[in-house]
């Protein structure tokens, strides 16, 4: 042993997942913070200069882009890798198993984070597909005080008046929900953050946390449905 | 009482098991569930059949021998208890009570409910140690150690190295019995000259062991008989990642000399 490999450890890997798992925290919560506008008024003006404003940062977006790709990409890895280890430890497993409680923190959350993981994973791409690169398609710019945007309010609000959508969506923001309601605090005790009297606090945290994310993002698809205003004559013409 | 007792039969390490049902009479609430197991053996040796191996010795809580998965459960269904501290009285009359020998593929069968638990003694012997001049036992607080410092290394050091963790845990993951111990030594002056080495290679021959990594289930603190936190798992964490930064072998070859 001269320099030990600490990343190929399971300590490290999961120190690994940890940070990739909190940036990726970090990164939805921006995202929420951003689709909020989608509240704000009826005709989506905030929103779509919100869109155009991130579009208008060029190459820097690229960069964001693939910065998000590569830590998609290693907590991925690290997690699979975590699982893969797992899965060998017990090759028989018990006739009977149940939790024992009191300080247990097994839950329906903590032993679906492998399926949660993967659906949030094949969501990404499609959700990019509609309303990113299929997005400039059948819709028109819209112009707001001179400015010609394009207008991705409708592209959404359309996308959502479809009950199916909207539905399917809030069925995967609340399987990213329970994905959080382990990952965010479980993050922070692989970071070996806690002392033992702290932790009720964290986990709590954890939980409301969860709850503030899969709320908002849920909140959203639902308003849009039952609440937004009619695709059809929102435009009344304007920008065709 | 009466009781039915469904338990893993294997014959050998390399043998297919499976579970067998008995009925054992004449149980008394009082008894533990070894006692209940000692009952059922008599029964079996009576009729002419190989009694169940499990394993024991101190009866009281103390010594980390006995380990079994009762309903489900590492030491069964109670808190802070071991196998043999487990009464009878907690189940009902008539009661059906399912036992497994711990299950880890750091952990394989011999036989019955008797598992191999010496994957830990090659965690221990990797760094679970300090190093001192053995012979004469040394004075009494020779090395004074503040009063919260001494409490918090006796949390950890009331491991007794049973393997209910390993055994509660989903994924087989030795890290709190890992943890305890890093734990405990990092907290002591007697630990501190060994202290990164221990981190590292504790943590590295656990993963050699073939034990699963922690998901943070903290199941293994609900079925640890002493109640050691998931704290030291953190812990333990701490210490290999600054260790990890930290240590390099010492690569020349002598001493002093």
């Amino acid at each position: 042993m001269s320099k030990p490999q600490i990343w190929k450890s399971t300590v490290g890997k999961k120190v690994l997942a940890s940070v990739s798992g909190l940036a990726l925290v970090a990164f939805v919560i921006v995202h929420l913070i951003g689709n909020l506008t989608l509240f704000v008024g009826r005709d989506g003006k905030l929103f779509n200069s919100y869109a155009h404003h991130l579009e208008s940062l060029g190459p820097l977006l690229y960069v964001a882009e693939v910065g998000l790709i590569l830590i998609v990409v290693l907590h991925i890895a690290t997690a699979l890798g975590v699982r893969i280890g797992q899965r060998r430890a017990r090759p028989q497993g018990y006739g009977v198993y149940g939790s024992k409680h009191g300080p247990s923190k097994q839950t329906l959350a903590s032993r679906s984070m492998a399926i949660t993981g993967v659906i949030i994973l094949l969501f990404i791409p499609l959700h990019v597909w509609m309303f990113k690169f299929n997005a400039g398609r059948g819709f028109t710019d819209v112009d707001f005080d001179g400015h010609s945007v394009k207008d991705l309010y409708l592209v959404v609000l359309t996308a959502f008046k479809d009950p199916m959508k909207a539905w399917a969506y809030v069925g995967i923001m609340a399987l990213l929900g329970l994905h959080l309601r382990h990952g965010f605090w479980s993050a922070f005790q692989s970071l070996g953050a806690f002392a033992p009297k702290r932790l009720p606090a964290f986990y709590a945290a954890g939980l409301i946390c969860a709850l503030l994310l899969a709320a908002g993002f849920i909140a959203l698809p639902l308003y849009l449905l039952y609440c937004g205003p009619d695709p059809a004559t929102l435009r009344g013409g304007v920008g065709g | 009482m009466k009781v039915k007792i469904k338990v893993w039969r294997q014959a050998g390490p390399n043998e297919k098991g499976a579970f067998k049902t008995y009925d054992v009479d004449g149980i008394l609430p009082e008894m533990s569930l070894l006692e209940t197991l000692d009952v059922l053996n008599e029964q079996l040796t009576k009729a002419g059949e190989e009694p169940v191996a499990f394993d024991s010795d101190c009866r009281e809580g103390i010594c980390g021998a006995c380990g079994l998965m009762v309903n489900g459960m590492a030491h069964g269904p109670r808190r802070k208890c071991t196998s043999c501290e487990l009464r009878m009285r907690h189940f009902g009359e008539g009661a059906m009570i399912t036992v497994e020998p711990f299950r880890a593929r750091a952990f394989p069968v011999i036989k019955d409910l008797v598992v191999d638990r010496s994957a830990f003694d090659r965690i221990i012997a990797a760094g679970g140690y300090t190093s001192v001049n053995a012979g004469s036992a040394p004075d009494a607080n020779s090395i004074l150690i503040p009063k919260d410092k001494a409490e918090k290394a006796m949390d950890s050091a009331a491991c007794i190295g049973c393997g209910a963790c390993v055994a509660a845990c989903p994924n087989a993951s030795a890290s709190l019995f890992v943890g305890a111990k890093i734990t405990q030594f990092s907290l002591l002056p007697q630990g501190q000259a060994e202290r990164d080495r221990r981190a590292l290679r504790m943590v590295a021959q656990m993963d050699e062991e073939g034990f699963g990594n922690c998901s943070n289930h903290a199941e293994c603190e609900a079925a640890c008989p002493k109640g050691i936190s998931i704290s030291n798992i953190a812990n333990m964490r701490r210490e290999y990642m600054h260790a990890g930064r930290v240590y390099e072998e010492h690569a020349g070859g002598g001493g002093a000399g």
